[in-house]
């Protein structure tokens, strides 16, 4: 349960960050494409026998290289489209050959962050580590190339390059993630946790730390009340996800409506962080 | 010749029953996502596309809990998700990411918890892999006034809607200035593409239905600019994906391991994603203008005459 508390922590503060600027970039397909083509990867390396962060890391690196190149030459989200059913035409391929399918694919699929042993702990921090440090390394000109990509260019931030290093990041934190909470729901709480905390503010550093905020809230609700009703935190992840990205847009409504806030700035544009 | 067919065809092929629902459903369902299609990769909809087919799980799994056919789940899901999708806002070209987004992470909780309540309330494990890779080869004949009759609607509404569609997505502006009521449009093309995708969900399985509804189409955008040859092209490679698939999966008995068959959704998928990459040469040779973005819209012929 300990075990359970402090990965999924870790989990939350990365899907947090990461899952800000897969927002800001309108990401939201890639984020669900990587961890839920990585999911080949696993069911891949079960079947030989290798480690499934291993398997996972390596679909998951595959699959952002795949999204990247082939979005590069053709339409992005086509790119991100076909890049993962390839890879879940692969996971079907594998799970057919593996006979004892049915719960791990569950597990794998929605996660099973209550039956997390203490010697994953340490690879899930070290990985975290790694994924937040990338994104402090590159945080102005990812953010630029995010927010405005025509000026990143100007100022010599190569769109392509960028793209390749978020989808990398990624990745990353997918290979990480998705042993705890499941291919399917890393999905929402990088977009559910993010998308609620730009209604809240337009500055973008506050909303990151808003948005890990968040995160972390639902990661906590979740796995206190799947430990309560026994139900898959998944759901729990899934639900309290929409409600917060709900509170958020009603919040953003209730301030349009009152005249004394109403700026000519949207909610839904942050301004560039120089 | 026929040493020739045999070494193609495994035996039994012509005769099989499955086989026979498996080609027929498979032709059905290409024509319909090759049609739906190509306006979801015009409209850079492949994302909504994509989050049907996994909305479809939860439609899929809940009809599985209360015991009626995935099918209906399906449908139902998806036209709630449509509404939902439509609600947040998909039609602004920079929050139908997030919309999609939300609506999908949503449902996705909701199949978690339908799939558990399946699996340890009915004991019956197979549920999640049949719902998520589903296999054309388990549909049961029954099925088939239905798929026929929701290919029928879905076809129908595209009829009905091409002419306005094709204007509200080439030019929002131009379309509205000519009194199409664009958010309509817009939304009756979402139901299109929800059913669409529980179409391609039903044959090759909820997770990779996506494989049908965007790759013959994005590798027929590349070929033509013309919509409705396009929408020809990309039917036509969807058969011939299906039922490359489908022959290929029989075969596949006989491969090792033996006595155990390939799924034959992994074969479609590997079929389609060859095809777009092979549709992409003869444009890459002409000096690869063809696949900027700006030219894989269809190059509309605008409605003459009024």
């Amino acid at each position: 349960m300990l075990n359970a508390w402090e990965v999924a922590s870790i989990v939350a503060v990365v899907a947090g960050v990461v899952g800000f600027f897969t927002v800001m970039r309108g990401s939201a397909f890639a984020a669900h494409a990587i961890p839920n083509g990585a999911f080949a990867g696993a069911s891949g390396a079960t079947l030989i026998g290798a480690s499934t962060l291993l398997g996972l890391g390596v679909f998951a690196l595959f699959g952002a290289l795949a999204i990247g190149l082939l979005g590069r030459r053709g339409r992005q989200d086509v790119a991100t489209a076909l890049a993962l059913v390839m890879m879940l035409g692969l996971g079907a391929l594998f799970l057919s050959f593996s006979d004892q399918y049915a719960p791990a694919v569950y597990s794998l699929l929605f996660g099973e962050v209550l039956g997390i042993s203490s010697n994953e702990i340490v690879p899930t921090a070290v990985l975290g580590v790694v994924c937040i440090a990338a994104i402090a390394a590159i945080y102005r000109p990812l953010m630029l190339s995010s927010v405005l990509p025509e000026v990143g260019e100007a100022h010599g931030i190569g769109r392509f390059r960028m793209e390749m290093l978020f989808l990398i990041i990624l990745a990353l934190a997918t290979a990480m993630t998705v042993p705890v909470v499941g291919t399917l729901l890393i999905f929402s709480l990088m977009v559910g946790a993010p998308a609620a905390a730009r209604s809240f503010t337009d500055r973008p550093l506050l909303a990151m730390a808003l948005s890990v905020a968040f995160a972390l809230a639902i990661v906590w609700i979740a796995i206190a009340a799947s430990y309560e009703t026994n139900y898959p935190v998944g759901f729990y992840v899934g639900t309290a996800s929409a409600v917060a990205y709900t509170i958020g847009r009603l919040w953003a409504w209730w301030r349009n409506k009152t005249p004394a806030d109403r700026t000519p700035m949207r909610p839904s544009q942050l301004p560039t962080a120089r | 010749m026929s040493f020739v067919l045999g070494a193609i065809f495994a035996p039994g092929f012509f005769t099989s029953e499955p086989v026979h629902i498996a080609l027929a459903i498979g032709a059905v369902a290409a024509i319909v996502t090759g049609t739906v299609g190509v306006f979801t990769v015009a409209r850079g909809q492949s994302f909504a596309g994509e989050a049907f087919g996994d909305i479809g799980t939860t439609g899929g799994s809940g009809a599985f809990l209360i015991g009626v056919g995935p099918l209906w789940g399906f449908v139902i899901g998806n036209l709630l998700a449509a509404g939902a999708m439509e609600a947040i806002g998909i039609q602004r070209a920079r929050g139908r990411d997030l919309a999609t987004g939300v609506v999908l992470g949503a449902s996705i909780g909701l199949a978690a918890l339908f799939l558990y309540l399946a699996t340890t309330e009915q004991s019956t494990t197979g549920a999640t892999v049949t719902i998520l890779f589903g296999s054309v080869f388990t549909i049961a004949s029954s099925t088939i006034p239905l798929v026929l009759a929701l290919s029928a609607v879905v076809l129908g509404l595209m009829f009905t809607l091409y002419r306005p569609l094709l204007l509200a997505t080439v030019s929002p502006e131009m379309a509205a200035a000519r009194g199409i009521p664009v958010r309509l449009v817009g939304a009756l093309y979402l139901v299109a593409l929800a059913l669409g995708a529980a179409l391609a969900a039903i044959t090759i399985g909820s997770l990779l239905g996506t494989a049908l509804l965007v790759g013959p189409a994005a590798s027929a955008l590349r070929l033509t600019k013309r919509p409705l040859l396009a929408m020809a092209t990309a039917a036509g490679i969807g058969i011939a994906a299906m039922w490359l698939g489908v022959v290929l999966a029989y075969d596949s008995y006989e491969w090792p391991p033996v006595g155990h068959g390939w799924p034959v959704s992994f074969f479609v998928v590997t079929i389609v994603f060859i095809g777009y990459l092979a549709s992409g040469l003869p444009g890459r040779r002409r000096g690869g203008r063809d696949q900027t973005p700006a030219a894989a819209t269809p190059a509309p012929r605008l409605p003459a005459g009024d």
